[in-house]
């Protein structure tokens, strides 16, 4: 409640930053939309590319001799970073000149392995797609959902118990069936800190953060006690592969169903927020909450329906892992999507598109650091601080902004949290 | 004619009374069918009243109950507290209601140990030590949110300040140098976090959560890097060792749970006092709780508001560095990749529990601490519960509390709102 407007009369000679309405404005801001998160990626990269250097022996070593032999120190420098970035790219995308010498030769053995890094990048793009849906759509509800983590790690294992003990069944039962679980897992996950939240107002990121602790825990006791493979790893039983997701091509290419299921998701999530009552409901109460419930709409209902479905979302990752590539859930999965998925739809600036987008960046991204890791001996954390270093150009594009001399263009504030008061 | 005034409570207000009653009951109730029920008779359980070899404590005789008799009392005692809060209701229902836990607690012990000994004394000092890094963390978020910034990122600052502390003290073998460098890392990151909140008006978990993905990448990667193959080098630096206070420590039971610690633990509870005094009984502490409450009502008063904001957020940064210094130099003298297990997590539901004070701050990271000691103790009785669900414990417990099952915590008013000056 705002009491303290001064007697006299607002400023009117300072202009307020607003959405410009000139064409030319218009056409700035949707640029700038593009624009600043590749912009924000790319200098993530050439940050990268400095640690890289910084951190390589070979490079600080003839830094060392910068003044006698500079050229060399620049050489060195380079060598480093384009052996990293070298590896990442053959890593996600593959090497051209393998590709059409496959294409080429016509042999489909050796087609496959040219296409390998392509589709592998694919697969694991898919998990982000489905977490950045579950985080994106629980910040147009207003609500920070950092336990994307948890709820992909129980769906996957509700769709692997559901793909495991249900024995002879036709698969056209036994898969919607299976995804269904994982569904339901994830979204029971969700549904509780959103329940917590609705009802005692409980902050979902403390909340969400515990139920990915209990979702470790649980799961270590699962898949040490119940949900136990006979044998003496701590893995589940295979799943049936009549809850399989098919493969599109043989070994060992992985790319699967579950890509165009992530895809499908997402043009589902689009319709759902943008084209019905409910949707509407949701953006309502993520934008202003007072207004939301003034006009009638249950706010409670509202949130605890928005954490449920962004859980399934996540659920439907963990299932798609499951069912479409590993068949079988291991000890101690997690491989930190909760967080990715943050950064993931924060660039994609909670939009389906743009989160599509932003997980085909992140699963190559990611696909290419393993590939990093192996040839040129950087440790795949490296991709964690870009992808914190992403988040923050993104989150402040001010810095963006500064950096690369772009126009000011206010667009307006994506309110994603509130602090702790409900 | 003098009318008595009689203050009606609302129906809402009875009704919770009544619940919580209920609940006491029923607390009652469970002690006496979980634990009480099938007790052969004649067991005694031994509450070891005196810590180890070593200590310089005073022997006192040990404390040994029948455990039978135990248990019943303390369920009919529950019970009655229960009646007795739905027939009148107690003013102080939480108090009420910890205690009853206590004695739960307690029941609990007496069973899970009847027939043998149970060092009270020792899981009680184990408590303190656990909930040290706890407490430093809700500290950090104490002074920080009591300026109004909201601090999601301890988790990261104390990873990083762990990794410094643990570089410095290998390399300069002075575990004192250790925990300057952790102080002055957390302060890094937190400055970091400060300038992203207060200078870009980042949103603020947004800027935390970065913090957090940042620091898991750098530290993993400087781990990967260099820890591994210099690990004589850069991380071995051996660990504080405890000193005892000269008479404090001779007192029985208080003696060896208190005054018998690292330095890092006697830190943290120099500044739980400090802390308290300067945040409540000086004028910077006003200063402070008003730019966290009211911000412009402060800066109109003159108070420079970025100023106490960054001050504050960076103290508390360096508050967190020991906090982080603690796994490293304080306990194991190692560095693991992410092995603050989500403690700084826990220390920002201790802080809420606590009610933003660093008094309620320090009790509430005392009931983690031992919730987390007891499941290490409770392996060791070989108690017929998982070890996994009893792992889960602190973070159910971080739930409940959460969920206001002590009264809904009021925030600071501003806490989390960006200071716009115009």
């Amino acid at each position: 409640m705002d009491t303290t407007q001064p007697a006299v009369a607002p400023k009117t000679e300072k202009k307020r930053p607003g959405r410009s309405r000139t064409p030319s404005g218009q056409r700035s801001g949707l640029l700038q939309t593009i624009l600043i998160p590749f912009l924000a990626v790319l200098t993530g990269l050439i940050i990268g590319a400095i640690v890289i250097a910084v951190t390589d022996s070979a490079a600080v070593a003839a830094f060392g001799r910068f003044f006698q032999a500079p050229g060399a120190a620049l050489a060195a420098v380079w060598h480093a970073v384009k052996t990293a970035y070298g590896a990442l790219f053959y890593g996600s995308i593959g090497s051209l000149s393998e590709i059409t010498t496959a294409l080429g030769s016509g042999d489909p053995a050796a087609i496959r392995q040219a296409f390998w890094p392509i589709t592998e990048s694919l697969v694991a793009s898919t998990p982000y797609i489905f977490t950045g849906l579950a985080v994106g759509l629980g910040f147009k509800a207003g609500l920070f959902n950092i336990g994307a983590e948890g709820q992909f790690f129980m769906g996957s294992l509700g769709a692997a118990f559901v793909g495991y003990s249900l024995i002879g069944w036709p698969w056209y039962l036994h898969l919607p069936l299976a995804i269904l679980g994982g569904f339901a897992a994830g979204a029971i996950w969700g549904a509780i800190p959103g329940w917590l939240k609705a009802k005692t107002g409980g902050h979902e990121v403390v909340n969400t953060i515990m139920m990915n602790y209990i979702a470790y825990r649980l799961s270590d006791w699962l898949i040490n006690g119940p949900m136990k493979a006979p044998g003496f790893r701590p893995v589940t039983p295979h799943i049936q592969m009549s809850a399989a997701l098919p493969r599109l091509f043989s070994d060992p290419l992985r790319i699967n169903v579950g890509f165009f299921l992530a895809l499908i998701a997402a043009a589902l999530v689009f319709w759902f927020l943008f084209k019905t009552t409910i949707g509407f409901q949701i953006r309502a109460v993520g934008a202003n909450p007072d207004a939301a419930r003034y006009s009638g709409m249950s706010i409670t209902r509202t949130i605890v329906l928005a954490m449920t479905l962004s859980g399934g979302l996540a659920g439907l990752g963990g299932a798609s892992q499951v069912l479409g590539v590993d068949y079988w859930v291991g000890q101690g999965f997690s491989a930190g999507y909760g967080f990715d998925a943050i950064a993931v739809a924060l660039i994609g600036k909670s939009h389906p598109v743009g989160i599509v987008f932003a997980a085909l960046l992140w699963g190559f991204l990611r696909s290419g650091a393993t590939r990093m890791q192996s040839l040129a001996g950087i440790p795949i954390d490296i991709i964690s601080i870009i992808q914190a270093l992403v988040i923050v150009f993104v989150a402040a594009p001010d810095i963006i902004r500064g950096l690369y001399r772009l126009r000011k263009i206010s667009a307006e504030k994506v309110v994603l949290s509130r602090g702790w008061g409900s | 004619m003098t009318t008595a005034t009689t203050t009606r409570a609302l129906p809402a207000e009875i009704r919770r009374s009544r619940i919580i009653g209920v609940v006491l009951l029923l607390m009652g109730l469970a002690i006496f069918l979980l634990f009480g029920i099938g007790l052969e008779g004649g067991l005694t359980t031994k509450f070891g009243l005196n810590p180890g070899v070593g200590s310089q404590a005073l022997r006192i005789p040990d404390l040994t109950l029948p455990t039978g008799a135990t248990i019943y009392l303390l369920s009919a005692v529950s019970v009655f507290l229960g009646a007795a809060q739905i027939v009148r209701g107690f003013k102080r229902g939480g108090l009420v209601i910890g205690l009853v836990a206590m004695f739960f607690v307690i029941a609990f012990l007496a069973w899970a140990a009847r027939g043998k000994s149970f060092n009270l004394v020792g899981i009680l000092s184990s408590s303190v030590v656990r909930a040290t890094p706890i407490a430093l963390a809700a500290l950090c978020g104490v002074i920080s949110e009591r300026a109004g910034v909201v601090n999601i990122g301890i988790e990261g600052m104390m990873l990083m300040a762990a990794q410094a502390a643990v570089i410095a003290a290998s390399l300069t073998d002075s575990l004192l140098i250790g925990l300057v460098a952790a102080m002055f890392a957390g302060a890094l990151l937190a400055a970091a976090h400060a300038f992203l909140a207060i200078r870009f008006k980042v949103d603020q978990i947004i800027s935390g959560v970065a913090i957090n993905i940042f620091a898991t990448g750098t530290t993993s990667y400087i781990s990967s890097r260099f820890l591994q193959e210099n690990s004589e080098l850069l991380n071995n630096s051996g660990v504080l060792k405890p000193i005892a206070i000269p008479l404090l420590s001779k007192i029985p039971i208080l003696g060896p749970i208190f005054f018998e610690n690292s330095i890092i633990v006697y830190l943290m509870m120099i500044l739980v006092a400090v802390i308290h005094f300067v945040l409540f009984y000086t004028p910077w502490g006003l200063r402070t709780r008003a730019v966290g409450e009211h911000p412009k009502a402060a800066d109109t008063l003159g108070v420079d508001v970025f100023k106490i904001q960054y001050i504050n957020v960076i103290l508390g940064g360096a508050i967190a560095g020991i906090g982080g210094a603690y796994f490293t130099i304080g306990s194991a003298g190692r560095f693991d990749e992410v092995m603050t297990a989500g403690k700084g997590f826990i220390g920002l539901a201790a802080m809420i529990f606590g009610k933003w004070t660093s008094i309620g701050a320090f009790l509430a990271s005392l009931l983690f601490g031992f919730a987390d000691s007891l499941q290490v103790k409770l392996q060791i009785l070989r108690v017929p519960i998982p070890s996994e669900f009893l792992l889960m414990a602190p973070y159910i417990v971080t739930m409940i509390v959460l969920a206001g099952v002590v009264g809904r915590a009021a925030s600071p008013a501003a806490d989390g709102v960006p200071y716009e000056k115009n």
